[in-house]
């Protein structure tokens, strides 16, 4: 009698081969990240005009009562700069959104799709890759902020974290559903459009929400559905070490949500990916 | 053997006693595979096998659905009908075990342009969960082998096409898979280029066993005693060793063969080997 000698084929994947994989994306999303410095300097110029140009005229015309977090009257500077460092999240997250759609038109993004780990771990290893890019975008924003005398207490720097943490997660989600739907590059224009301006003004972010009441209650339930105003209202307390209990539920249960939309247009047997081949591929 | 027989649970290490249908587990199966865009049929019923240590050849004019069908082999595209399994592990049900004994080379290229070489090689060997002492080890060796060596710093895009596609064979090869597909892999090369690249995957057959899948449709890219599946417009026509399909075909060579299959002329470029 002969025998046949299979090789051996694990099953499943060990905690180090997950952690290798999770590293080796962040890692390449940091190389990415850093040669393209003019992505870094964009992304932080933008918040800043808004800081430096827009809130210094708009501080004479808008005033702002004592509201929660606040303890005392504060600048409209102090006022905008949570909007504006959760606005550095949101286009970093279709920033990220807008390079998952370049990396499968030229084809990367084959070589993370066919990586034999779960494609749900695949995606949150991307997911995690641009929040923790925001997140150091957000801290050179806010070195920055400090020096126009934006200082919130120094522990709000750290308390501030974890609600950056989970408000870029959330962001990121959104920009890789998107993603998931936009065929080509060209339409990622409509993204500027339709997501990133409507999300930013109709929030609480330039203006506190009991402004927006009394000039439109329409506008005002738009803003208070907006995940993008509690995503705000998450940051704008954390940085004072305080607790927004709804927005912290809104914006986890956004994160999940858009998560797994996500995860599932990117299920082969399900997804809105690639219904027809790539140019050129029969 | 039809493809389905060649599907099992469980291939773990053991001595088999020899029953055929362990000894003769597929590299690759496709049974019944049926794929749409829409109202558009791009595959209809495909079913072949891949023999473990083998080059087998996928000739099909563009369009054919060899694309299509890489796709679904590696799982890019869900499977509509039919099944396809890697050395017994069916690739919906298990695609872990599956896709990793898979090494591919897609059409497009699909590098990243600015990173380096190496750093191309260590993010392939991150997304298989090798780690990074042993990916580095493993790059030197796969660029030693494709004689990148003294490019192992420089950017992707300064290579010539030649070099990336090489390097794209490489990083397939990292994770040490058994089966290795190529989809249309030399276009756009040179007559040297294409010469190198061929010789290099036949020579992986040879030495170290692996079962590769090489999609073309050039018809002077395939040997003489290679295995042949000849698609057209999403039907397997033909299948066997060349000279079968010839001689079945009513053929005189390869281009004659293909043209009473399939009532189309040559492809441009394709001369019988």
């Amino acid at each position: 009698m002969t025998s046949v000698t299979l090789e051996p084929v694990r099953r499943g994947f060990s905690l180090a081969e997950y952690l290798t994989c999770l590293s080796g994306i962040v890692w390449r999303e940091a190389l990415r990240f850093l040669h393209q410095r003019e992505r870094f300097i964009s992304a932080l110029v933008r918040p800043l005009v808004w800081l430096f140009i827009f809130a210094a005229g708009f501080r004479q015309v808008l005033g702002l009562s004592i509201i929660p977090p606040y303890e005392t009257y504060i600048l409209y500077e102090v006022y905008i700069a949570p909007g504006l460092m959760a606005m550095i999240q949101l286009f970093n997250g279709m920033q990220s959104s807008l390079s998952m759609v370049y990396d499968r038109e030229m084809g990367n993004m084959r070589t993370l799709l066919v990586s034999p780990l779960p494609r749900w771990f695949l995606l949150s290893c991307k997911l995690l890759a641009g929040t923790a890019v925001s997140l150091l975008q957000v801290y050179a924003f806010l070195l920055i902020a400090w020096f126009w005398d934006i200082a919130p207490p120094p522990t709000g720097y750290l308390t501030v974290l974890p609600a950056l943490v989970l408000s870029g997660l959330m962001l990121g989600a959104l920009g890789m559903l998107i993603s998931s739907g936009i065929k080509q590059l060209e339409n990622f224009a409509g993204v500027m459009n339709f997501v990133i301006f409507p999300m930013f003004f109709a929030s609480s972010a330039l203006y506190p929400l009991w402004r927006i009441l009394e000039s439109s209650p329409v506008l005002y339930y738009v803003c208070l559905f907006n995940p993008f105003t509690h995503a705000v209202e998450l940051i704008r307390f954390a940085l004072y070490g305080q607790m927004n209990w709804i927005a912290f539920a809104v914006v986890a249960g956004c994160t999940i949500a858009f998560m797994i939309g996500a995860i599932l247009a990117y299920d082969p047997s399900r997804g809105l990916i690639r219904r027809g081949p790539a140019g050129g591929e029969t | 053997m039809t493809a389905t027989d060649a599907f099992s649970d469980d291939q773990n290490t053991r001595d088999i006693p020899s029953r055929p249908e362990a000894a003769e587990i597929r590299a690759l199966s496709i049974d019944g595979v049926s794929h749409s865009y829409g109202t558009r049929r791009a595959l209809i019923d495909v079913g072949f096998s891949v023999a473990p240590a083998s080059f087998t050849a996928l000739l099909g004019l563009n369009g054919a659905g060899k694309s299509t069908l890489f796709s679904l082999i590696t799982r890019l595209f869900g499977i509509q009908h039919g099944r396809i399994g890697i050395f017994g592990h069916d690739v919906a049900r298990s695609p872990g075990e599956a896709l990793r004994l898979l090494g591919v080379v897609f059409q497009p290229r699909t590098l990243d342009l600015d990173l380096s070489v190496t750093q191309n090689l260590l993010y392939h060997a991150a997304l298989h969960g090798i780690g990074r002492r042993d990916a580095r080890g493993r790059s030197q060796e796969v660029l030693a082998r494709i004689g990148l060596s003294d490019r192992a710093s420089s950017k992707v895009r300064d290579l010539s096409g030649g070099q990336m596609r090489r390097l794209e064979i490489a990083r397939a090869l990292l994770h040490r898979p058994r089966l290795l597909l190529l989809d249309e892999a030399t276009v756009g090369l040179d007559v040297k280029a294409r010469a190198d690249i061929l010789g290099h995957v036949r020579q992986l057959v040879a030495e170290q066993g692996i079962s590769v899948l090489w999609a073309t449709h050039l018809f002077d890219e395939i040997g003489t005693n290679d295995d042949l599946v000849v698609l057209h417009q999403g039907r397997v026509l033909a299948q066997g060793k060349v000279a079968r399909v010839i001689a079945d075909a009513g053929g005189s060579d390869i281009n004659t063969a293909f043209m009473r299959l399939t009532g189309s002329a040559a492809p441009d470029g394709g001369q019988t080997s």
